[in-house]
């Protein structure tokens, strides 16, 4: 469903499923979030957060923080086999297919004596291209995993979660969740040591 | 003060700029430097000094990039954009005449170009060494160089795709080198290492681009969120020039946030510092981090390929892709560290980001890479005598070594002395932890790996068989005038860096910090050491 949401994100004209949640005034309720202010305290919390059974949420942090995947309990990332098949591809299919169909099919040369077929020398090339297009997976992969570009979000309009860009962190529980209830999530995030706990409403 | 924004005003206070006690008291060991050399192995050295939190190395890297312009920086700048400028002259003045303006001749038909080519390629080399393999080998002191030395890779890039651009002579004709359908029917010579090398290039300005960029997205996305966040509060302030006597130019239309908040809100991609999105982006990085590796070695090897598949006496030798790879890493962190001890020097607060520790590790690589180089000029010569090719023998004494015969003895014997010989000042503990002493090392391995090219490349080909193709070279007023004119554009496309960019990776700096450890700072020695490896 995520990935429905995400491409939703980018067709705005596109209907959206009711809001489980809307405000007084009528606004789509994106989530809540709490802010923290060191670095064990909001893995504590993240651990709590997962063990409480939630699975639409998120620790914003202005580094990597070591270990966070385990303590959210996130899936390893399935970026490894794109890039692989990527380099893999690029490598034979661009490297050397196109150097064979070059100098063996579409116009043979010879050159220093050589056997049309020989392939050694094509070895460079084909690295080269192995690792131009494992570069370019790896980062448009990365890119595309995460929904980004994107530019706008509901997050960015609190001026408190805009501090995760210098030294504070945030645990933000999404709405879209089944376990999402006002007030209970309002008291999590509480127990397990948020300050400044803040609702974030959608525009639109 | 309601007319700044907090975290400006900080930076401002760090930056010096401003009156106020922010910045911590430091805790400077006595004897020890900075507080960064302590030679207890039990000891980890800190990696940032001053008792610096996680938000003041915030408002110190952005405060680089958000400060006004300092006078030293517009008084560098003038001084080198017109070199950049009068290079790119010459260059166009190269273009439309023609390359009989460079010291060419029917022998020497290498010569500055080439040159100038493989040391600035070379140069780049170190960016890539410390994002990648230092990266791989776990270093963490690599946060505090890898920024700047990953663009200083990709400004010696630029430097180094412009000669082999402009030295094919007819400019125009250059996307032959690439494999395009054209008229003739007839696609590139694949055997040859000339055409490995466009590729080879090419790939590795364009992956070191990629990971440049994507290490600045976290970073990029903090300046905008800082910018936003001036821009919400109402406290933005529009362009003004300082003038004399407490007044201002104010230009009130120019208003510099606004344009951060775009550009850098474009380049960051809309970063929201998710974890998610980390766990996917330390995968990319360490992807990237592993696939350059290979491939910086792979690029100066085929450099090397240019020379060692011919059949030239001095340039037909199998040490040269291990010896050519060496000597890049050599004087790529030779220039890292001409570049970044001036900086230490002039920016606020660089000294605790950048310490006296990360100077000596680079000393160290500097004395091991120099060392390295040496061997091979060393093995050079033992298999020219072994080998018993009497060619490759006189281009090494009657070319290169011999101060009697050899008419390039003082470029040779500057390239040994520059190499080999002023880096084993670093035996030295005293000497590896001098800033003044790193510097001078580095200028004069600089100078040295240019000339290292220049007598691999020029008495190789000076004389010929036949002693009737003997031919100096002697390089014209254009010839200096394009490398003088490369090295302003490096310096002009590095100053724009230092002002505009986050020159330290300022995420990765935030994770080595004790600060940033998700297992508490206080305790290092009880939960890190029992059982807690699986994180």
């Amino acid at each position: 469903m995520s990935v429905l949401s995400t491409v939703a994100d980018y067709f705005p004209l596109l209907p959206k499923p009711r809001p489980k949640f809307v405000t007084e005034t009528g606004k789509r309720v994106f989530g809540m979030i709490a802010i923290f202010d060191e670095t064990p305290k909001v893995y504590h919390a993240a651990e709590k957060v997962r063990d409480a059974g939630y699975t639409k949420w998120d620790v914003n942090s202005p580094f990597p923080i070591h270990g966070m995947e385990e303590a959210m309990g996130v899936r390893k990332t399935i970026l490894p086999y794109i890039v692989f098949g990527a380099g893999l591809g690029g490598a034979i299919v661009v490297g050397g297919g196109m150097q064979w169909w070059m100098t063996w099919i579409d116009y043979p040369i010879i050159v220093q004596g050589k056997p049309y077929e020989a392939w050694e020398p094509f070895i460079p090339i084909i690295f080269e291209m192995g690792v131009l297009h494992a570069a370019f997976a790896a980062l448009i992969g990365m890119l595309a995993l995460n929904g980004l570009p994107r530019f706008s979000h509901p997050l960015f309009s609190s001026a408190g979660f805009l501090k995760t860009s210098d030294d504070r962190f945030v645990i933000g529980i999404e709405a879209e969740d089944k376990n999402f209830d006002p007030d209970a999530t309002k008291k999590l995030l509480e127990d397990i040591g948020g300050k400044d706990i803040e609702l974030i409403e959608e525009d639109a | 003060m309601s007319s700044i924004h907090p975290d400006q005003l900080t930076a401002e206070r760090l930056a010096g700029l401003r009156d106020g006690a922010v910045v911590p008291g430091r805790d400077v060991d006595t004897g020890l430097g900075d507080g960064s050399l302590v030679e207890d192995p039990a000891v980890e050295n800190p990696l940032v000094l001053g008792k610096r939190s996680l938000g003041d190395v915030t408002n110190i890297v952005c405060g680089y990039a958000e400060n006004p312009a300092p006078l030293w920086w517009w008084l560098a700048f003038l001084a080198v954009s017109p070199i950049a400028g009068i290079g790119t002259l010459l260059i166009l003045y190269l273009i439309v005449t023609g390359i009989g303006t460079w010291g060419l001749n029917n022998q020497v038909d290498w010569a500055w170009d080439i040159t100038n080519f493989v040391f600035w390629i070379g140069i780049g080399h170190a960016g890539t060494l410390i994002s990648a393999i230092l990266c791989l080998l776990k270093q963490k002191w690599r946060t505090a160089v890898n920024r700047s030395a990953e663009a200083m890779t990709i400004f010696a890039v630029i430097c180094a795709g412009i000669f082999p651009g402009i030295h094919v002579g007819r400019v125009w004709f250059a996307w032959f080198l690439f494999p395009i359908p054209n008229y003739n029917y007839i696609w590139p010579n694949f055997r040859s290492p000339l055409l490995w090398d466009v590729f080879a290039v090419s790939t590795y300005a364009t992956v070191s681009t990629l990971f440049w960029f994507m290490g600045m997205i976290p970073d990029l996305a903090t300046l905008r969120d800082r910018a936003d966040a001036r821009l919400r509060a109402g406290v933005s302030k529009p362009f003004a020039i300082a003038l004399p006597g407490n007044k201002a130019l104010v230009f009130p239309f120019l208003k510099p946030d606004v344009i951060r908040a775009y550009v850098y809100g474009a380049a960051s991609l809309g970063w929201r510092f998710s974890s998610r999105h980390w766990h996917r982006y330390e995968a990319a990085y360490l992807i990237l981090a592993g696939i350059s590796t290979p491939l910086v070695l792979s690029v100066h090897s085929i450099v090397s390929f240019d020379f060692a598949t011919s059949i030239l006496p001095g340039w037909h030798t199998t040490i040269f892709p291990p010896y050519f790879v060496a000597g890049a890493i050599f004087g790529g962190f030779a220039m890292v560290l001409f570049l970044l001890i001036p900086l230490r020097e002039i920016l606020p607060n660089f000294k605790d980001l950048l310490t006296l520790r990360h100077l000596e590790n680079m000393a160290k690589i500097l004395l091991l890479t120099g060392m390295m180089v040496g061997f091979a000029y060393g093995m050079e010569f033992f298999i020219a005598w072994y080998g018993g090719n009497a060619f490759e023998w006189e281009v090494f004494i009657n070319n290169r070594a011999h101060p009697g015969k050899a008419p390039y003895w003082w470029a040779y014997w500057a390239m040994i002395s520059c190499n080999v010989i002023s880096p084993q000042v670093f035996w030295f503990r005293a000497m590896r932890q001098s800033p003044l002493v790193i510097w001078i090392v580095a200028l004069f391995v600089t100078i040295g790996m240019w000339f290292e090219r220049f007598v691999i490349i020029v008495t190789s080909l000076h004389r010929a068989f036949l002693p009737g193709e003997w031919h100096m070279f002697f390089p014209t007023w254009v010839d200096i005038g394009i490398f003088v004119g490369s090295i302003g554009i490096f310096l002009t496309l590095f100053l724009l860096f230092v002002k505009f960019l986050p020159v330290f990776a300022m995420a990765e700096l935030k994770a080595v910090m004790p600060q940033g450890d998700p297992h508490g700072h206080d305790d290092h020695s009880g939960d890190h050491s029992d059982g807690k490896e699986g994180h």
